[in-house]
């Protein structure tokens, strides 16, 4: 039993992270139709600019101060990501206005490429590490109901917390500020938006920047757990079949599908990957999109598709 | 003593053109989208070789009636007799089967492919070929395209449009691309023909040629025409009956005298500002 | 002044729907297709071959299959590679389980399951588009990745995880020369060219550009989506089942499962989204240019680097690589969706008016 929990724990605390990444390709598709395959790319970039920065800081600061290093790191970061939205919109997306969701994918792809391109270029192809503090310690919960307790990490714990937070905030900012409802608008109709005056391509800037700093804290968050390397553009491909579960265009989604997704790949890796031979966790995730997608397109708490003639 | 009226056979019209059988006739016809109701209860029919014609104001329904009629929609509630039968809930491809076919209020012609072959298509339900011949195109499946390519040329040579046979169909101007849209319906041979607005955005000379095309149609062909137009003109001089829907609703219907007299449809219009 | 259609006047239907309506282009075709033939076996070294030629022809053929539904029927895929290891494997499985099968029938037959299991995988495609069918396609893909790593039977349990066929010999000739290979895989892709054009100008073609341009108009005409769409799958599987065959049995040789990976897929539609969407000529293209970009990368970067003075680092060469993939993938969707393709009948419009351009 201690060890199903302990399974079930480890599989939450993935799927937190899923969600994060989950909720970058939800903000971005809401607020401009495009479903942005880049979100690995940017988390990849974020990571690194941060890993670097914080590096480059701290050496010029003579390794004095880790804090004021990781604020520099952050800040550097975010200047980064800003960079990237402002590009994206300024030389693709809006020479791509209204055109087909499947072509704004491909154009992602090819953004995907370029960003990972450019910031290895940058900022080098090695393992990095970010320290932003984390305990690594492990500590032992419920020890009085189960024999030996359940190990846990408490990095995962904050882990978990600053996500739950994050989410919290983007939640408040889509529901009760101006540009949150602003974003929601063009997300509905790009043109009614625009007829009524809210600029797209600020709106555009403002989403992939929002994204962009999701993809930073993804970044940090498991940046600092396994360090930060090529291998993070493909938690896209792992966050992928996450929305596609929760729905494409909602924010609770992305997180209960990412819970959802984090459990069962363990628990099934764990109790079945043994009967048919292992690493079914690769998978796992996408045969269950695969289901919600013939019974249940628009996903679990996404809005109905519809194609009007 | 109404419905046997209208059930018994040709009678003719003030245009002088034949009017037969009932081919389709739609029964309390109700649409909703969600909390919308698009159309409520609509009862009218369709008779053979007449040129009919559904009118309202924006908004009424009436694109979808003819999505009703052929099968993009499927109405909550009535029925729809086809030759004397009821008609279970089919799919547009099976409505095109039984040799309905439409053009679009927005043009819906397949841009990135010529003016032939976009009327080619139209040619597909026709084409018996299996994949192996076609892969081959030997024999049979170059034959069945000549045959076909020489229906497609007739048409093109009766809308006129021998000049633009190979050109792309996005680089057309608006009035020859809604002559090419009727030129792939017209491909399938259909028996009923809908036409969704067919002279809307055009210019005064465009209009009389595709009145004149509309009414040729008619009379070479026999067709049966369903008409959507917003130009009362045109409704009134080409067609032999006249729907009149108003928010979903049926207000008037019958001979477009009657239907100018009607005081319901002169509300209407003048209420919404036409 | 010699690349033109005066004086050549179509007299009859047949005429104008041959492949190449004018006759320089036939000619342009034919000689293209005798000189890979006769000319490229005397001229090309072992090593051209290997890394340029076999990799482009087979390349060619999957972008193909790829091109047909991405292109030519509008439904997107990133799980091509999948199909082309089912292909391989379905091949060795005919090739080491039946004794005495014929190579080019193994071959066939390993696309004829790809063209299955393209069917079973399209099947969402009847309901979901655009996103939601990439979702199901990269599904095909990371299953299977799974499948051929860890099922034992599909690898004829080698213990390696890898595996190879002994002898390539078809009707008493043994294939081993590298010019030999080449001129097989030739025979294999001017075969499948040729049914790719037929069968895009003919009915079946048509059903699938109308799908893709406007779906709804075209079930209202009487195509019947479900048909159309799995065929598309069925046939471009099939294309690409044949070319993943290929690939294992003749160009590598012996493979594993990550000869097919998700890069892989990526990497052919890129092909396609390069060398020109609903084009035959721009499959190859897009072919040509992949296999040949990182060679040339890896000859020039470092030529132009010591130009101005810095070593370029192979890490460096491959960065640059990902950055002009990926703008050139931006470039052509944004500016020229119809790709290379395109700027060769561009080129070619310019030649028919040469020299007088007025
Ligand atoms: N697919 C759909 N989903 C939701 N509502 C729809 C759909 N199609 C039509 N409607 C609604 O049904 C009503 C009737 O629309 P319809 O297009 O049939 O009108 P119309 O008479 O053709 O108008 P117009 O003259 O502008 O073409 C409208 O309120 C429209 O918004
Ligand atoms: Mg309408």
């Amino acid at each position: 039993m201690a060890f199903f929990i302990e399974t079930m724990l480890g599989g939450l605390m993935t799927g937190m992270l899923y969600s994060l990444v989950a909720l970058g390709f939800v903000l971005i598709f809401k607020a401009s139709g495009v479903f942005n395959f880049a979100q690995g790319a940017m988390v990849l970039v974020a990571a690194l600019a941060m890993a670097r920065f914080s590096e480059w800081s701290n050496a010029a600061l003579g390794g004095d101060s880790l804090f004021l290093a990781n604020v520099i790191g952050i800040v550097g970061a975010g200047a980064v990501m800003f960079v990237v939205a402002w590009a994206v919109e300024r030389f693709v997306l809006r020479k791509l206005v209204n055109q087909e969701g499947a072509t704004l994918l491909m154009v992602t792809l090819g953004i995907a490429y370029v960003l990972e391109g450019l910031g290895q270029t940058f900022f080098g192809s090695e393992i990095y590490s970010i320290d932003v503090g984390m305990p690594k310690d492990p500590v032992i919960m419920f020890e009085g109901l189960f024999e030996g307790g359940v190990l846990i990490n408490k990095e995962d714990f904050i882990a978990a917390a600053l996500a739950a937070v994050l989410v919290a905030g983007l939640t408040v900012f889509f529901q009760k500020t101006a540009i949150g409802r602003a974003l929601r608008a063009v997300a509905d109709d790009h043109q009614a938006a625009q007829s009524v005056g809210i600029p797209l391509n600020k709106t555009w800037v403002i989403v992939w920047c929002v994204a962009g700093l999701v993809a930073l804290v993804a970044g940090i968050i498991w940046g600092s757990k396994m360090g930060v390397q090529f291998s993070l553009v493909t938690v896209a491909l792992r966050a992928l079949p996450v929305v596609i579960l929760g729905g494409l265009t909602s924010v609770p989604g992305a997180i209960v599908g990412g819970l959802i997704i984090g459990v069962g790949e363990k628990l099934s890796e764990v109790y079945l990957g043994p009967y048919v031979g292992g690493g079914i966790e690769i998978w796992f995730a996408y045969v269950m999109a695969l289901i919600v997608l013939l019974f249940r397109p628009q996903g679990l708490f996404g809005e109905k598709i519809i194609n009007r003639v | 003593m109404d419905m046997t009226d209208m059930n018994s056979a040709a009678t003719t019209t003030p245009s002088g053109r034949r009017q037969g059988e009932v081919i389709l006739d739609l029964q309390n016809i109700s649409l909703r989208f969600g909390g919308v109701k698009a159309l409520t209860d609509i009862s009218f029919n369709i008779r053979e070789h007449e040129v009919r014609a559904i009118i309202g104001p924006n908004g009424a329904g009436k694109s979808s009636m003819l999505n009703v009629i052929n099968g993009v929609y499927h109405p909550q509630e009535g029925r729809i007799m086809f030759r004397g039968q009821q008609r279970q809930k089919m799919e547009p491809h099976m409505a095109a089967q039984q040799g309905i076919a439409r053009t679009f209020q927005n043009i819906a012609l397949f841009k990135g492919m010529s003016v032939l072959d976009n009327i080619m298509t139209g040619r597909n339900l026709k084409m018996k070929c299996n994949l192996f011949q076609q892969a081959l195109w030997l024999g049979p499946a170059l034959r069945e395209e000549i045959v076909h390519r020489e229906k497609v040329e007739e048409i093109v040579d009766f809308l006129e449009i021998q000049h633009i046979r190979k050109t792309p169909v996005g680089a057309l101007p608006y009035g020859l691309q809604k002559r090419v849209d009727l030129g792939r319906a017209l491909a399938m041979e259909p028996q009923i023909l809908l036409l969704d607005e067919p002279m809307a955005g055009m210019n005064v000379e465009e209009k009389q040629d595709m009145c004149r095309f509309i009414l040729d149609i008619s009379d070479q062909f026999g067709t049966t025409i369903v008409l959507i137009e917003h130009d009362m003109g045109v409704v009134m001089d080409i067609s032999d009956r006249v729907v009149v829907l108003d928010y979903g609703k049926k207000i008037g219907d019958g001979t477009p005298d009657e239907v100018r007299n009607n005081q319901d449809v002169i509300n209407a219009y003048l209420g919404s500002g036409h | 002044m010699f690349y033109r259609e005066n004086g050549q006047f179509k007299t009859s239907y047949a005429a104008d729907q041959q492949i190449f309506t004018i006759a320089q282009d036939k000619w342009f075709v034919w000689g293209l297709i005798a000189f890979a033939a006769l000319a490229v076996p005397m001229l090309a070294d072992e090593y051209m071959f290997r890394a340029i030629l076999i990799p482009f022809l087979v390349l060619s053929l999957a972008a193909l299959g790829v091109n047909l539904l991405v292109g030519y029927c509008g439904q997107i895929t990133l799980g091509a590679g999948a199909f082309m290891a089912i292909g391989a494997y379905a091949a060795y499985n005919f090739m080491v389980r039946i004794d005495g099968m014929p190579l080019v029938l193994a071959m066939l037959l390993g696309g004829v399951s790809a063209a299955a299991f393209g069917i079973l995988f399209g099947i969402p495609s009847l309901r979901v588009r655009g996103l939601y069918l990439a979702v199901a396609t990269l599904a095909a893909q990371f299953l299977c990745d799974w499948a051929f790593l860890r099922i034992g039977w599909f690898t004829n349990h080698s213990s390696s995880g890898s595996v190879s066929v002994a002898k390539l010999e078809m009707l008493g000739w043994v294939i081993d020369s590298p010019t030999e290979k080449y001129l097989f895989c030739l025979a294999f892709v001017i075969a499948f060219a040729f049914i790719a054009k037929n069968l895009t100008r003919a009915a079946i073609g048509r059903q699938w550009m109308a799908i893709r341009d406007m779906d709804v108009a075209a079930e209202v005409i009487g195509i019947r989506p479900m048909f159309a769409k799995l065929s598309a799958f069925a046939v471009s599987s099939f294309f690409v089942g044949v070319a993943g065959a290929l690939w294992g049995f003749v160009h590598l040789g012996s493979w594993e499962p990550a000869a097919f990976s998700v890069d892989r897929s990526f990497q052919l539609l890129f092909m396609v989204i390069i060398g020109g969407m609903g084009s035959i000529m721009g499959s190859f293209f897009g072919a040509a240019f992949i296999v040949i970009l990182p060679i040339f990368l890896n000859q020039f970067l470092p030529l132009l680097g010591s130009l101005v003075g810095v070593t370029v680092s192979t890490a460096g060469i491959s960065h640059a690589e990902l950055i002009i993939f990926g703008s050139l993938i931006i470039f052509f969707l944004i500016v020229e969706p119809h790709g290379l393709a395109r700027l060769w009948s561009i080129a070619k419009q310019k030649l028919r008016l040469w020299p007088f351009p007025h």
